[in-house]
């Protein structure tokens, strides 16, 4: 528990950091949000009263303190560009991105244990020597290139999707699955091989240890022995890893939904990166990186509760 | 030159290392020659030969302009050899400076830089790119700088670890006592044997810069047009999916052997350990 608390106490210390970060770099960013609402036939008095309005005339501090204040209240400030609360923009894309980032989760667990294990059981077998090879062709594509791959394959040759045509979850909720597969498959592919490559390496370093021995003399056969003892301390590296890429896949999301067309965060973010709209990009950037900073603190945490030894560390 | 034997210490050829060393050469040489002469100009545009599938005339096929694709991925590779091949300059050059220093000398300076490394290390480079690309801009010269600024952290890591365990070694307590000053000891001394630990890192940061100069220049703010890149043509490349698959299929296999060379460079030189 108190290592919960202490790993607790950080967490808030970091992100109160990230949050002023992400606050102050919009600062340095020339950039009036004045005139950007007003345009430049403004003149300077219609300026500065807008700057008075919207507080802009105060010290960074005051401002950072309120900013933070109506973020944590849920109101991330009025889009330069569509003049609509961003909020409200985020709030309709977030979940495809969320949905996308879980479901290359998912095929992240569900393909890398079967096969880790597999390949590690069957060391120097024909599967095994295949899957190395595999293994770091896989980790060598590019996320944007397995993605154009599968829309080709899947969705050109085979018609089993219609690449660029969104189905939405409104419409559609199996189709809207069946789409957003290629998409998370695309960014969690060179992943799987990664933890497969990792479960393998762990899982033999562990057979080698003179506990896979005793088991061994006590009668577990070679299978036994990897499943009931060497896999549980195998996976701890692996399990980290998964909560790692979990943080990490958000930003191949931003990419893929650019070549599904999928209109995700992602997508708003670049958009409103290219059209300059600030309170949009900061107030995703904001999400994402408190994303990133309480997956791997929920990492933590996972790895101390499967192996207590970490709490020493 | 030890480190270069084909064979690992067990005997068996080391397969990683000859292949990995075949890819990376033909890829150089394919680039190096790119640099001086390239079978049709990249921007020329031939009416009567649109979207013509790969063949003598054109060994990677024409785009839908009829422009040669081996003639634009020679020069798209080229730049984004370029540019990984800066950023990790960048990168490696600061790096290295910082973790010796900080891993010699130890201190406040230590503990707060490393700090802020381990937190920029944490969030997806990408992510912070994407937010950097709103100060700097986009473009070439851009995209080396801010990657090369996020790449530092990496190296600063690798090498601030091996300093300081060598730093406590009797070699280094031997210079010292013949008189030798921190700064010869630091990179005279210690910084040779850091090459070891550096290698594997420095060809995971040529991958991950490919990687991420192409999934920038492909979403559109990275390398600028008219400028060919690998991670451009691939967005330009997925358009013409329907009429020139071999457009996107070439570009993108290029990207991967670019990336498969010098991991597998990489795994090789590990499995000499």
């Amino acid at each position: 528990m108190k290592y919960v608390a202490r790993k607790l106490f950080t967490l808030i210390i970091t992100l109160f950091i990230v949050s002023l970060l992400a606050f102050l770099a919009f600062q340095i960013i020339p950039s009036d949000a004045a005139l950007s609402r007003l345009g430049t036939n403004a003149t300077p008095e219609q300026v500065a009263q807008l700057q008075h309005e919207l507080g802009l005339d105060r010290s960074v501090m005051v401002q950072y303190g309120d900013w933070l204040s109506d973020f944590l209240h849920g109101d991330m400030g009025i889009s330069f560009k569509y003049n609509m609360p961003v909020k409200e923009m985020i709030m309709e894309k977030l979940p495809l991105t969320a949905v996308l980032v879980l479901l290359a989760c998912f095929l992240m667990v569900a393909l890398s244990f079967p096969i880790g294990v597999f390949t590690a059981r069957h060391a120097g077998g024909v599967f095994d020597r295949i899957m190395t090879v595999l293994n770091q062709i896989l980790m060598s594509i590019p996320p944007v290139f397995v993605g154009i791959l599968l829309s080709f394959v899947f969705g050109t040759l085979f018609r089993v999707f219609n690449p660029g045509s969104f189905v939405s979850y409104n419409e559609n909720v199996l189709r809207f699955l069946l789409f957003m597969l290629f998409p998370a498959l695309s960014i969690a592919i060179s992943r799987i091989a990664m933890s497969v490559k990792m479960l393998r390496a762990s899982l033999l370093g562990e057979m080698d240890k003179n506990y896979i021995r005793t088991a061994y003399s006590r009668g577990h056969s070679r299978s036994t022995a990897l499943r009931k003892h060497a896999l549980k301390n195998a996976v701890i590296p692996v399990i980290v890893f998964i909560a790692v890429s979990a943080a990490e896949m958000v930003a191949g999301s931003i990419i893929i939904e650019q070549v599904f067309a999928i209109p995700g965060i992602g997508r708003l973010l670049l958009v409103s990166i290219s059209n300059r709209d600030y309170p949009v990009v900061q107030a995703i950037v904001m999400i994402l990186a408190f994303w990133v900073v309480i997956v791997n603190f929920l990492a933590d945490i996972l790895s101390q509760y499967i192996d207590p030894r970490v709490r020493l560390g | 030159m030890n480190r270069l034997k084909t064979r690992s210490a067990s005997g068996k050829p080391n397969y990683f290392l000859r292949l990995g060393a075949v890819i990376t050469s033909v890829m150089v040489l394919l680039i190096l020659v790119g640099m001086i002469w390239q079978p049709y100009s990249p921007t020329a545009m031939d009416a009567t030969a649109k979207s013509q599938s790969p063949s003598f005339a054109h060994l990677f096929g024409t785009d839908t302009m009829g422009r040669d694709i081996l003639s634009r991925i020679m020069e798209g590779a080229g730049t984004t050899f370029l540019i990984a091949t800066c950023v990790v300059l960048v990168g490696f050059v600061i790096g290295t400076i910082i973790g010796c220093l900080t891993g010699y000398f130890g201190g406040v300076a230590d503990v707060i830089l490393m700090r802020v490394c381990d937190s920029i290390t944490a969030f997806p480079s990408i992510l912070l790119a994407l937010v950097m690309v709103m100060l700097f801009g986009r473009g070439k010269y851009q995209i080396i700088l801010i990657l090369g600024i996020l790449f530092i952290p990496s190296f600063a890591r690798v090498v601030r670890g091996e300093v300081a365990r060598q730093r406590s070694l009797t070699y280094s307590y031997s210079a010292r006592l013949m008189g030798a000053g921190h700064f010869r000891i630091i990179f005279r001394h210690i910084l040779p044997n850091t090459f070891p630990v550096l290698l594997p890192t420095i060809s995971i940061g040529f991958n991950n810069a490919v990687l991420a100069e192409a999934s920038m220049s492909y979403v559109g703010v990275g390398v600028q047009k008219p400028d060919a890149s690998l991670g451009g043509m691939l967005s330009e490349a997925q358009a013409y999916l329907g009429n020139a698959p071999w457009y996107a299929l070439f570009t993108g296999l290029t990207i991967v052997l670019l990336i498969l060379g010098f991991s597998m460079l990489g795994e090789g030189l590990s499995r000499e350990e």
